[in-house]
């Protein structure tokens, strides 16, 4: 760790951990949101009202692509973290524009397996167990939808003005909610298409 | 602290864990709760993982606040998520029918368009 971002740190103390600790309470009360969602696709899952259950539906290589990507947009972003903490603002480009580029490709999948699902007959009107899958899957999608245009505006004032620690900060945001997607995909991920599957 | 060995780390782990967790799925290693069991303990250590190795939780000075409402928040998931599966599983047994039962009765009632 560089001594000047060590100084950094002691200087802003009081302001950009009380920032932080408040978007960090944000995501807590996002988490219980998810949980809520869980609970309700849990109790639903087995409601297929006599259509096809989950095993017949998913397709898992897809699936485990999509984590993947995911998993690896949220590492580079970590790494654009570093780069901004060590003030190099063209890795910081770079490596938000590649979180961004694979977050776009992990939406760009969902939506194309939402779109193959409905285009079956399998929408979200069918039956309770494809009505939760949707409003799960879908809440986190549309928090990805909202982490892009996000990084975008983050890109576009990177690339507009000089890092300044403000900035810095920002970005730090940005990398703690990406992350924190991640996390939740995991659970997406095993109860919803591993268990489904079981 | 964070640093680009951490990342790596972390990265690395969250793969091996989440190709493990597929492989004994796909590959039927054991029985179904015995697999059930199985992927929810890879995907709790995949959130310790990347909850220490890319959201740096515990890497705080005290107090812990971050910490603090972490492990509230996970209090409040437990209750939620444990307590309706509790009351869901025996909700058939308190309305004194059998699942079977259940499902009939929701047929014919959706079948009067509610």
């Amino acid at each position: 760790m560089s001594s000047k971002v060590e100084t950094v740190r002691r200087a802003g103390i009081s302001t950009e951990s009380k920032t932080m600790f408040g978007f960090w309470l944000y995501l807590m009360t996002d988490c219980i949101l998810f949980a809520s969602l869980f609970a309700t696709f849990i109790v639903l899952r087995g409601g297929t009202f006599g259509g096809p259950s989950s095993s017949e539906l998913f397709d898992m290589p897809f699936v485990l692509t999509e984590t993947l990507i995911l998993l690896t947009s949220s590492f580079i972003c970590g790494l654009a973290i570093l780069a901004a903490r060590h003030g190099s603002k063209r890795q910081v480009i770079l490596g938000l524009s590649a979180t961004a580029a694979l977050g776009l490709v992990f939406l760009g999948m969902e939506l194309t397996e939402f779109t193959q699902l409905v285009s079956e007959g399998h929408g979200w009107q069918t039956n309770a167990f494809l009505s939760a899958f949707f409003t799960l899957v879908g809440t986190h999608g549309a928090h990805i939808a909202v982490g892009l245009l996000w990084a975008g505006v983050l890109l576009w004032r990177l690339i507009k003005s000089d890092m300044t620690d403000a900035l810095v900060k920002k970005v730090t945001l940005f990398a703690l909610f990406w992350h924190f997607l991640d996390v939740v995909w995991i659970f997406i991920f095993t109860i919803v298409y591993l268990m489904g599957v079981i | 602290m964070a640093s680009v060995k951490t990342y790596v780390t972390g990265f690395a782990l969250s793969v091996a864990l989440t190709l493990l967790a597929y492989q004994a799925v796909v590959g039927h290693w054991f029985s179904e709760v015995g697999l059930i069991a199985f992927v929810m303990g890879l995907a709790v250590v995949q959130l310790v993982v990347q909850l220490v190795f890319f959201l740096h939780l515990g890497s705080e000075s005290k107090p812990r606040w971050n910490l603090i409402s972490f492990l509230f928040m996970f209090l409040v998931l437990v209750i939620i998520v444990g307590g309706s599966l509790w009351i869901m599983a025996n909700l058939n047994y308190n309305m004194m029918m059998t699942p079977e039962q259940m499902d009939e009765y929701m047929m014919k009632q959706s079948n009067k368009g509610f």
